[in-house]
C-alpha cells in the first residue's frame, strides 16, 4: 500500500481540474477533477457508459476535452505540441481494454513497436532484444516470443500489452478496465500481475474497472465517477461502508 | 392547410436526396482533407521504408496472380469477340494493332485499377477499419507512432507505386492471351504479331495511359485508407467501409479516366 507522507502536493503526478468532454447533448464529463500521487494506485469505479473511458482517453491526448486541464508530470498536455505530446507519452504506458495488440505483428515485434520510437530514451540502455525478453518474462509469458496474437488467449494478449506497456518503463501506467472479458481466475492473475508490476517497477496506476473484487484488492483510493463528476473519493473501506445511496449502489453487488 | 399524399412523398423525397446530397459532399470535403494531409505528411520524418516495401511487397506481389490471370482472359475474349468483325471487313491483319492499342490506352489500365480496387482497396479498407475498432490505431498514438504516416503514408504510396507495374504485367499478359488466339486462328507468329503491336503503339499512347495508373493507384489506397482510418460502428463498421472503399474508388476510377481521356485528347489536338 501506498505510505501516507507520499499524499503531498509535491507527489502528484498526473492532476485534472474541470475536466468537461461533451457529445452532442450528452454532457459525459462534467467539472472532473481527479490527482493520482506517486506509488499510487488509484481506481475509477463508474457505471457503463459514465464517461471512464473517455476521461482516460483524455489524459493521454486520444481525445480532446471541451475544457479543463490536465496536467501529466507537471505538464499540461491541453497545450503540448504533438512533438512534445509523443515524448511525454513515452512516460505513460496504457493498457487497452481489448489489448490491442498489433495483429499483423509477432509477440516480438508488438513489444519492439515502442521502442523504435523512443530509441532516444533507451539509447544508453540495454539493447532492444534483451529488453523484449525482459519485459515478456516480467508478465511469465518469454516462451510466447514469436507467437502471432491470434495465437494467444485472452488473458496471454492481457499480458503481453502489458508487457508492451512496460516495456518503455512508463512512470504511470493507465489501465482501462485490466479484467473485463475474462474469466475470474484469470482476472485474478492479471491483478496480482498487476500489483507485482507496481512493487517492481515503481509506477504510479489509475485503474479503470467496474470489478468491485479489483478494486479491493489492488486499489489505495476509489474515486467514484458519477454523473461526470468525481462524486466520493476514498479508501475502499471507507467508501464500502458509506451510507450514500449512489456510492452503496456500487458496492452492493 | 391540406397536403396531398402526393405532395407530401414529393416533399420527402426531395428532402432525402438533400440529406444523400449533404452527406456525399460532406464525404467529399473529408476526403480531400484526408489528401491534402497525406500530401503533407509524406515528406516529413521519419520515412517508414520499411513498411512501405513490406506493403509494396504485399500489394504488388499478391496481386499478380489475379491482375494475370485477368489480363489473360481480356486478351483472350477480346481477340475472339473482335475476330469476326474484323474478318467480314477484309481487316483481321489489324487485329495485333487494334487489340494492342485498346489494351494498352484503356482496357489494361481500368481493368487492372478495378481489380485492384476490388483486391487491394477493400483490403486496406478491412484492416484498417479492424485496426481502429480494436483500438490498435490508439495504441499505435499511444506508443508515439503517428499513425497516420505509419499506417496511411506507407499504404497509399505502396499502391501508388504498385498499380503502373501492375498495369504494364496486366498488359502483357493480355497480349499474350491475344496473340494465343492469333496464333491458333490465324497461324500469326510470335515476332510479326508483336511487331505489328510495337509498330502501331506511340509514346502517346504509352506515356497519358502510364501517368493516368499512377492516379489510380492514388485514388484506389487514398479511398481505402479514408475509408479504413475512421471506421465506426464496430464490427459493422468494417464490412461498410471494405465495400465502401470498392464502390467509392472504383466510382472515382472513371471520373480520372474520363479526365485523363479528355486531357490526353486536347494534347493530342495541338
Amino acid at each position: 500500500m501506498m505510505a501516507d507522507h507520499n499524499i503531498s502536493n509535491n507527489n502528484i503526478v498526473l492532476e485534472v481540474k474541470n475536466l468537461y468532454k461533451r457529445f452532442g447533448d450528452n454532457r459525459v464529463l462534467n467539472g472532473f477533477n481527479l490527482k493520482l500521487y506517486q506509488g499510487e494506485n488509484l481506481v475509477v469505479m463508474g457505471k457503463s457508459g459514465s464517461g471512464k473511458s473517455v476521461m482516460i482517453k483524455c489524459l493521454v491526448g486520444l481525445m480532446e476535452a471541451d475544457s479543463g486541464s490536465i496536467s501529466v508530470m507537471h505538464h499540461d498536455i491541453t497545450k503540448l505540441n504533438q512533438q512534445a505530446l509523443d515524448v511525454l507519452r513515452a512516460d505513460i504506458g496504457f493498457l487497452f481494454q481489448g489489448s490491442a495488440l498489433y495483429d499483423s505483428m509477432t509477440v516480438r515485434e508488438n513489444l519492439e513497436f515502442p521502442l523504435r520510437r523512443h530509441s532516444r530514451k533507451n539509447k544508453a540502455k540495454l539493447d532492444t532484444e534483451t529488453q523484449v525478453v525482459a519485459a515478456l518474462e516480467s508478465v511469465g509469458l518469454a516462451h510466447a516470443i514469436d507467437l502471432m496474437p491470434a495465437e494467444l488467449s485472452g488473458g496471454m494478449k492481457r499480458r503481453v500489452a502489458l508487457a508492451r506497456t512496460l516495456i518503455l518503463q512508463p512512470k504511470i501506467i493507465l489501465y482501462d478496465e485490466p479484467t473485463s472479458g475474462l474469466d475470474p481466475i484469470t482476472a485474478k492473475e492479471i491483478i496480482i500481475l498487476m500489483q507485482d508490476v507496481q512493487k517492481k517497477y515503481k509506477t504510479s496506476s489509475l485503474i479503470i474497472t467496474h470489478d468491485v473484487d479489483c478494486a479491493r484488492v489492488i486499489s489505495d483510493r476509489i474515486l467514484l465517477l458519477i454523473d461526470g463528476v468525481d462524486y466520493a473519493v476514498g479508501t475502499y473501506k471507507a467508501l464500502s461502508t458509506s451510507e450514500d445511496p449512489k456510492i452503496k449502489a456500487f458496492f452492493k453487488q | 392547410m391540406y397536403l396531398s399524399n402526393g405532395l407530401i412523398k414529393g416533399m420527402l423525397g426531395l428532402y432525402n436526396i438533400k440529406v444523400q446530397l449533404n452527406a456525399f459532399l460532406k464525404e467529399i470535403g473529408e476526403l480531400t482533407y484526408f489528401t491534402v494531409r497525406f500530401f503533407r505528411e509524406v515528406f516529413k520524418r521519419p520515412f517508414e521504408f520499411k513498411e512501405l516495401l513490406r506493403q509494396c511487397y504485399n500489394m504488388g506481389n499478391r496481386s499478380l496472380f489475379l491482375v494475370g490471370i485477368t489480363g489473360f482472359i481480356i486478351g483472350l475474349v477480346l481477340t475472339l469477340q473482335t475476330r469476326p468483325t474484323l474478318l467480314e471487313f477484309g481487316a483481321v491483319s489489324w487485329m495485333p494493332s487494334m487489340v494492342g492499342i485498346s489494351i494498352v490506352r484503356e482496357i489494361g489500365p481500368i481493368i487492372t485499377a478495378l481489380v485492384c480496387a476490388g483486391r487491394i482497396g477493400s483490403g486496406i479498407g478491412a484492416e484498417l477499419g479492424s485496426m481502429r475498432v480494436t483500438e490498435q490505431i490508439e495504441a499505435m498514438e499511444v506508443s508515439g507512432t503517428n499513425p497516420f504516416k505509419y499506417l496511411v503514408v506507407t499504404r497509399v504510396l505502396a499502391v501508388t507505386l504498385m498499380l503502373p507495374l501492375l498495369v504494364i504485367v496486366g498488359d502483357a499478359i493480355a497480349l499474350l492471351g491475344s496473340y494465343l488466339v492469333e496464333n491458333v486462328k490465324g497461324n500469326v507468329s510470335f515476332m510479326l504479331y508483336l511487331n505489328q503491336v510495337f509498330n502501331a503503339l506511340e509514346f502517346g499512347d504509352i506515356i497519358p495511359a502510364t501517368i493516368k495508373t499512377f492516379f489510380f493507384g492514388l485514388a484506389i489506397g487514398l479511398v481505402g485508407c479514408f475509408k479504413g482510418y475512421y471506421c465506426k460502428n464496430g464490427t459493422a463498421g468494417v464490412g461498410i467501409a471494405a465495400n465502401s472503399a470498392v464502390v467509392f474508388s472504383s466510382l472515382l476510377l472513371f471520373i480520372i479516366d474520363f479526365i485523363a481521356v479528355f486531357v490526353t485528347d486536347i494534347f493530342y489536338d495541338l
